[in-house]
Order: C-alpha cells, then structure tokens, then sequence
C-alpha cells in the first residue's frame, strides 16, 4: 500500500491525522457548507450583512417552501425528471444492443464503429449546436421533452455503448460459444444469458447518465424556452435573475436541484466509480 | 479465439447496432458535416443561406473577442490541468484504512456530483465583495474587498478555481481507484530496495497509475475545452467579453440577444472541434494501442 499505511507511523503523526482529516473535510467543502447556511438564514440577515455570524432565526422550512411557492420550481423539478429517466432507459438499451454487437461478432466495420461512438461522445457540444436545434425546430421537437430525452440518449449512447461493449467482452466468450453450438437462436442468447449478466453495467450507466443529463444546462439553454419543458438546471439559471439578492432563496434553489443526484451517488456509490473510472478499475 | 460464423450471423451484428447508430448518426455524426457546410455561409437561421466561401475564417482572423476567447481557452487547458497532480496529492492523503476513511473519501468526492450551475451559483456568491465569503475575509484584515469576478484581471482564474474544485474530487476518485490496484510486492521491493516518498512515488508508483492519469487527463481536458456552464452562471462571458471562452462565444454569435449569426458562430466551433480533434485522435490512438495488445 501507498503511502504507508498511517498505522505504522510514530502514535504522534497518527494523531495529526486523525485530526487534520475533519479539518481539511471542513475547508473542502466550505463553500457547500456556506450556501447550506446561507439557505436556512432569514432575509433579515442578508440583507443587514450576517452571512457568518449566528442566523437570527432558522428559516429551513420557509426558504425551502418558498423556493416552490414563489417560482416554478415543482414543473422544474417534474420536466428534469421527465427528461432523465426516460433518456437513462432508452440510451442504456440501444447500448446493450450495440455493445453486444460490438462485443460478440466480428465484422469488419466493429472497430471504426466503436471509435465512431468514442469519437463522438468527445466532441464538443458547439459543434452539434445549431444543426440539433434546427432539427428540432423542423420536427416540432424545440422546446418540448420529449426532444431533450432524443437528444441526450442519442448523445449518451455514445459513451454507454463504449461501456457496455467492454463489459460485454470482458465477460467469458465460451459461454456464449456452447450456447451457439447447443443451437441457442442469437436473440435468445443476448436476452436470457447476456442480458443478466450486464446487470452490474447497466447500474453503473444509470446512475451516471441520470447525473449528467440532470446536470445538463447547455442543451435545456438550446433547446428549451419556456417553463413547459425547462429543466431544474435551466431553471435554476433564471431563479437566480428572479431572486436578486435573495440570496437565502437562491441558495436554497441551488441544494434543492443539487439533492436528486446527490441522493443517487450516496445510494449507489460503488456503481457510480465503477462508471466513472472505466478502464482505471481493470486489473 | 474469436470464432467467425462470418455468413451465417452476418446479418445479426447489423439488427443489433442499427438503432443506436441510427440515433448517433442523426443526432451527432451528420450535424458535424452540418455545422461545417453551415460555415461557409452567411445564415440568420430562419432566411436563405448564402455561400461566402471562407469569409467567416478569415474575419476570425480579425476578431479581438474570437483571440480573447482562444486566450482564456489555453488558460483553462493550463490551469485546469492541475487538478490532476491535485487530485492525486488528496488521493495519497486518504490512501488509509482508519475508521470512517470511507465516509470521508466520499465526501471529498461530494464536489463531482453537483451541477456545475450550483458550483458556480455558489461561488459566485462566495466571491461576492459585499455578503460573499472573500469580501468578508478581505474586511477582516482591514482590506478593501477585490471584486473577482467583475475585474478583467481576475475574472477567468476565479472561474477556473470553481471549476478545479470538482475536477480535483474527479482525478482524486481516478486515483483512489488505481491506488487500490497497485501490486503491492512492487512496493515492498522497492522499499527492501530502500526506495521511499517521492523517490517511490515517482519510480514504483506513478508508473503503475498510469492508467488513472492517462484518463485524469483525457477527462480533464475536455472538460476545460468544454467549460460552458460556469461562465453562462457566474459572468456570461464578462466583463466586457474578458472571461469568454470560444464554447461560450459560439453560443452568445449564434444564438442569443446579440444577433442569430449561425454561419459565424458555427466557423467557431468549427474552430474549437478541431482543437478537440487533436486530443480526441491521440486519445484514440491510445485506446486502439490497447485494442491491438487485447486481441
């Protein structure tokens, strides 16, 4: 192990250790805490300049409620998850089609169209920009969700289908070879023995495309423009013009749009990293 | 090792990757091609294009705000870039087994998972001169508050020091994760050999992390180019254009209160996806070097 283990050390460097981790958890995470404090303050305490200090009174509920109260919070909240578990579900899918493919057959165009879909999934977002929006308004798809979810597990099934492929190959080929030669039909092959066995690929996919894509403002920037369809992150962005210098509301905004994926990484945190380190992990 | 029924199953690798390349060509590959022919021509996104040939580059050539944005781009590549050592340094920090490292490694990570909106609504506060953090700090001393993200000087850095803070949780979760996949024997001969700290660090670790930092900064570097977020949040390029990067020029052009020029603005993503091609292809090379040794 490196460094060496803190176990070995004199007793006296053990205990500066043990006290240096709160510490420097603390400053790392200041600036969450400082918001978290700001939204439970009062008005009154913003306004007269008690940012640190003890807040006068503790408006937790207030602020909160009134995030949803005085703006369209709850329709930001519905359209975000609106938007992200339908696109989790359907770029998963094509990526347990396409991966499987990738994976298991050998054909000649397997390895330029696997880099296609690397390639792709890096490009900046920029150069999609104005032909995706001008798609969508040809296709009376601006400004709806149903556009966003095509858009973003489009996009996605990019990195889901690199995933998904190299987990599918990591797994032993002989099994799907005796199953081939016991006269087992392809399709049957990929949804009663494949399909079980990605299970663990699927969770690390979800929980990560749902962070993205809850986390995505660029594309609700592009391709949204009213309330009917604005996601949390968008939302958030014109709260912030709303509650000038409100700033108990915005910080209170600011964590409840934080929460969902939050939520979801405390929940599911081996899958998450198993996600987000790909290769790293192998070995 | 692979077998080909090459004729029989032919037809099956095409019904089952159909529909994702379906999906990825519509709304990824062809707007590529799109975003190119668008520009070179002059386009409002609702009359006639018209061909102007090369126009639009060469006014690039011209165009202060397009050489700010390039600036600021390589600062975010340079700056950026130093979550990685950073993010290895807090990895070894909580390389341990005490009680509770869990927990804490966790929320160390914490920063990743929330929008990059929040991280800059946050710091956009927390820079404030008046009720933000800084400003109250600079009071505490006796010191007239510098206004971060309202001086040209300053902007961009303050910018790119909120986006370090979950770049920094990213790299430290690449490299808690090689950690845990470093051969141990290696490193009890390397201290048998009387190796230790930076001289271990350097010869037996690093090289077998590679992995991790290899795609600490793949990650890290598209995530620079891409930085679109923070600045939309905490300045919209300002002041004056002095924090814009090209991602955020291309969207203020193309579309917004300053005019719908989609020819102009698509000549600059233009521009700024082939600056990501050069990264993308030795990223390639890289995974199809990795491809050649698996098969």
């Amino acid at each position: 192990m490196f460094p060496r283990p803190i176990e070995h050390a004199p007793v006296s460097r053990r205990i500066i250790y043990q006290v240096m981790l709160p510490i420097s958890l603390f400053v790392w995470l200041l600036p969450l805490l400082a918001i978290f404090m700001t939204s439970i303050r009062s008005a009154k305490d913003i306004n007269s300049g008690n940012v640190f200090g003890w807040p006068s009174s503790f408006d937790l509920f207030a602020n909160y409620s009134g995030v949803f109260i005085r703006s369209n919070a709850g329709q930001y909240f519905l359209n975000s998850i609106w938007i992200t578990v339908p696109t989790v579900a359907l770029s998963i899918s094509l990526a347990c089609l396409a991966g499987y493919a990738l994976a298991i057959y050998k054909f000649r165009a397997s390895v330029p169209l696997f880099f296609l879909f690397i390639a792709g999934n890096f490009v900046p977002f920029q150069i999609l920009m104005v032909p995706v929006r001008e798609l969508s308004v040809q296709t009376g798809l601006y400004n709806t969700v149903t556009g966003l979810v095509l858009f973003h597990a489009a996009f996605q099934t990019g990195f889901c289908t690199l995933f998904m492929r190299n987990f599918i190959r990591a797994l032993p080929f002989e099994l799907i070879e005796s199953a081939r030669i016991d006269g087992v039909k392809e399709w049957h092959i990929f949804w009663y023995l494949v399909l079980p066995l990605v299970r663990p690929a699927v969770a690390a996919l979800s929980v990560l495309i749902f962070t993205f894509v809850w986390n995505d403002f660029f594309w609700a920037t592009v391709l949204t423009q009213g309330e009917s369809s604005k996601p949390v992150t968008a939302g958030l962005n014109a709260l912030n013009g709303q509650f000038v210098s409100n700033w108990h509301l915005v910080s209170a905004a600011a964590i409840l749009a934080a929460m969902p994926p939050v939520l979801m990484f405390f929940l599911m945190q081996k899958h998450f990293i198993a996600g987000l380190t790909l290769g790293a992990t192998k070995g | 090792m692979r077998s080909g029924h090459r004729n029989s199953l032919s037809l099956m690798p095409v019904l089952f990757i159909a529909p994702a390349l379906l999906f990825f060509v519509v709304y990824v590959i062809l707007p590529i091609f799109q975003s190119f022919y668008i520009s070179f021509h002059e386009w409002d996104g609702l009359g006639e294009m018209t061909w102007i040939g090369f126009d639009h580059y060469v006014n690039l050539l011209d165009d202060d705000r397009f050489y700010t944005s390039l600036k600021n781009n390589l600062l975010w590549l340079v700056f950026y870039t130093l979550s990685v050592p950073a993010g290895l340094f807090i990895a070894l920090y909580l390389n341990q087994t005490v009680t509770g490292i869990r927990l804490y490694k966790s929320l160390f990570f914490f920063p990743f998972v929330i929008s990059q909106i929040v991280v800059g609504l946050i710091f956009s506060w927390f820079y404030n001169p008046t009720f933000g953090v800084v400003g109250h700090v600079f009071e505490f001393f006796g010191a007239a508050p510098p206004s971060i993200l309202g001086d040209e000087r300053y902007v961009t850095y303050g910018i790119i020091v909120a986006g370090l803070w979950p770049q920094i949780a990213y790299c430290m979760i690449l490299y808690l994760t090689g950690l845990n996949n470093v051969a141990t024997e290696q490193i009890e001969a390397g201290r048998l050999d009387g190796a230790k700290g930076w001289r271990l660090l350097w010869h037996v670790v690093l090289p077998q992390l590679w992995p991790a930092t290899f795609l600490a900064i793949v990650v890290t570097v598209i995530g620079a180019l891409r930085s679109f977020d923070m600045i939309a949040i905490m300045t919209q390029g300002g002041p004056y254009g002095s924090s814009n990067v090209l991602s955020y020029y291309m969207y203020e052009t193309a579309l917004s209160e300053y005019g719908y020029e989609m020819g102009y603005g698509s000549a600059i993503a233009v521009v700024l996806f082939m600056i990501m091609m050069v990264f993308i292809i030795a990223f390639l090379w890289k995974m199809y070097q990795d491809e050649k040794d698996w098969r």
